[in-house]
């Protein structure tokens, strides 16, 4: 391999210039106050961890990690998401915090990218764990929030796909009788191969009626109304996630954000992590989700502190996408002075300033071409001369 | 993106017999819609717009989402294995993915050549088979490689069989059955659920009346 070009950064890796770095503040400030303000607090983890503890029991996949060795030559991964760190963080400092434990973070995750280099392999997240709580109220409070964070940032067009992982599970395993055979069907749906899923389900020696009810599985996708074809497919596995999700619908019909909200019962997007509920949030102008979610009720015992547990991430950088990024409203002013007149300049600063502007300060003698250099300014005030007036142009 | 549904054509082999599964499923494609050298073709009376790309490149149109819906091969999903949902066997354009090569050709004994246009099938295969093989990646006239000593075999699709019997090729071992795909966006698979579900149910109207007749 040749060396890389002095200006080369590692794939997949980004620079934020400063336009988007504004744009970035402003949505990420939106997003954080909402998200205060339902009570959740922020709480910020390394971005090393070991493998063997937080990269293991991280919903991402082996490898998409980015693995190093430390001094000792122990395995590190840069972390992949903050929901395992969290769990470490609520089974370890804060293990006395006595659980509901509501938690919400901004931070950078890693992930790197097989295919097509450009793609981001370190990207902003903004989310939230619930932790302690299994109850519907939990279930709905984490949608209702995700959706109210995401319509705060000014976000038109969303639609949050819900689904079930306990209604696959059990209505599989009454079906086909083991939980290997259930699992093969999931791996089709994991892999959005419904064309897989059909041909198998026909091969498999089963009645027809219950050949019937696994094919009709891939059309329960809507509203309300595939609750009842939902329980028309089951006998009694399953019952209870169809009840869980009548009461969340409820719920979230309360918090008002119900027509957001469409019923998935083939969203399968991990093939052990979620428990529960998961969730996809998508809108017309990205052909990604930019958001997930789910119930993980496993992950707390991996750490030693049993609990259930949800939680969203937003993808800020998706988000951004999806805003078609508006430039920064804040202007800018620049002082350009002469030696002689550093005391005015930097007094004349210091009374913008506190009226909220955002100014600099230039001695003019340390520009090269003062027209081109003041045209990146909405305001520009100089302040040369033997008069030492301030002359606004 | 406006409200009209995109949908990402194979170019070539697929094409005619799919335009014909569409017209058979109600929607108005006009006569000339065929022989048009646009790539976007837009045909309000059906509420669609098609983009013609090669088929190799349909799923990466609709990973993405500037495409909403797509139809592609089998053999290119399992090579590009892109994040999409593949939601409707249209059973048109009936291939194999097959290993061939000269009747008497030796194999190489350390680590057979194999020349593809799928690579990733191809290692996959030969993986699965236990075999260890070196991949070359070529991106046609796949026969001609064991004929001029490029590779002792080829992993190709096949299906009338003409092109290798000419070439004095043989098919060895058969890997798969291809036919073509619906594949749609996740995104849009929600945001356009209405619209997308009634083509998929259309289209497969078409194609299980078809099946009876067989």
């Amino acid at each position: 391999m040749s060396k890389p070009f002095v200006f080369e950064k590692p794939m997949g890796m980004r620079d934020t210039l400063p336009v988007l770095y504004q744009v970035k503040q402003q949505v990420r400030t939106v997003m954080e106050q909402e998200i205060r303000e339902w009570g959740y607090q922020f709480i910020q983890t390394p971005t090393l961890e070991y493998y063997d503890t937080v990269g293991e029991a991280s919903a991402i996949l082996d490898q998409q990690l980015f693995k190093l060795l430390d001094s000792e030559g122990k395995t590190l991964v840069l972390r992949p998401d903050m929901t395992a760190p969290i769990a470490r963080v609520v089974s370890s400092s804060m293990k006395d915090v006595s659980y509901p434990i509501r938690l919400a973070y901004d931070s950078a995750v890693f992930r790197s990218q097989q295919r097509e280099g450009g793609r981001p392999a370190e990207f902003e997240q903004v989310g939230v764990e619930l932790i302690g709580d299994g109850t519907s109220s939990a279930d709905a409070e984490v949608i209702a929030l995700m959706v109210s964070t995401l319509s705060k940032t000014g976000l038109q067009e969303f639609k949050v796909a819900v689904g079930h992982i306990g209604f696959l599970n059990e209505l599989f395993v009454e079906v086909l009788g083991n939980e290997d055979r259930a699992e093969e069907l999931l791996r089709f749906l994991y892999e959005k191969n419904y064309v897989g899923y059909a041909s198998h389900v026909k091969s498999l020696p089963l009645s027809s009626i219950d050949k019937k009810r696994l094919l009709d599985l891939l059309h329960l996708r809507g509203g309300e109304e595939v609750l009842k074809s939902a329980e028309d497919l089951t006998a009694v596995g399953g019952r209870k996630a169809i009840s869980d999700l009548r009461e969340l619908l409820n719920i979230l019909a309360l918090y008002g954000v119900q027509d957001k909200v469409v019923l998935d019962f083939t969203l399968f997007s991990h093939m052990s992590y979620y428990t529960g509920i998961v969730f996809e949030g998508y809108t017309n102008e990205l052909g990604f989700p930019l958001c997930s979610g789910g119930r993980y009720d496993q992950l707390l015992g991996e750490f030693g502190r049993s609990a259930q547990a949800i939680g969203f991430g937003i993808r800020l950088d998706y988000l951004l996408e999806a805003l078609s990024a508006k430039e920064p409203s804040a202007p800018r002013s620049c002082i350009i002075f002469s030696a002689e007149n550093r005391k005015e300049a930097i007094a004349k600063s210091r009374e913008l300033r506190e009226q909220g502007r955002s100014v600099v300060v230039q001695d003019i003698s340390g520009v090269g071409n003062v027209d081109e250099y003041s045209g990146r300014f909405q305001e520009v005030i100089y302040v040369i001369g033997k008069s030492g007036k301030g002359e606004a142009r | 993106m406006s409200s009209l549904l995109t949908v990402a054509m194979p170019k070539g082999r697929i094409f005619q017999e799919a335009v014909e599964l569409l017209r058979q499923a109600g929607y108005p494609l006009p006569p000339e819609f065929e022989d048009s050298r646009k790539l976007i073709i837009e045909i309000e009376e059906a509420g669609m717009r098609f983009i013609l790309a090669k088929p190799m490149d349909v799923p990466t149109y609709v990973e993405h989402g500037v495409a909403d819906v797509g139809i592609a091969g089998k053999d290119v999903m399992l090579e590009e294995e892109r994040d999409v949902y593949e939601v409707l066997d249209l059973k048109i354009s009936d291939c194999y993915l097959a290993v061939a090569g000269l009747p008497e050709q030796k194999v190489h004994s350390v680590a057979p050549k194999i020349a593809t246009k799928y690579p990733n099938v191809a290692a996959h295969y030969f993986r699965e088979q236990g075999e260890q093989v070196e991949i070359i990646k070529l991106n046609g006239s796949i026969e001609l490689a064991p004929l001029i000593g490029l590779a002792d075999r080829i992993v190709d699709i096949v299906s009338t069989g003409r092109t290798l019997k000419e070439n004095g090729l043989v098919e060895l071992e058969k890997i798969r059955e291809i036919t073509s795909r619906i594949i749609v966006n996740p995104a849009s698979y929600r945001m356009k659920a209405g619209v997308i579900d009634e083509l998929v149910e259309r289209l497969s109207k078409v194609v299980e009346s078809k099946e009876e007749i067989r």
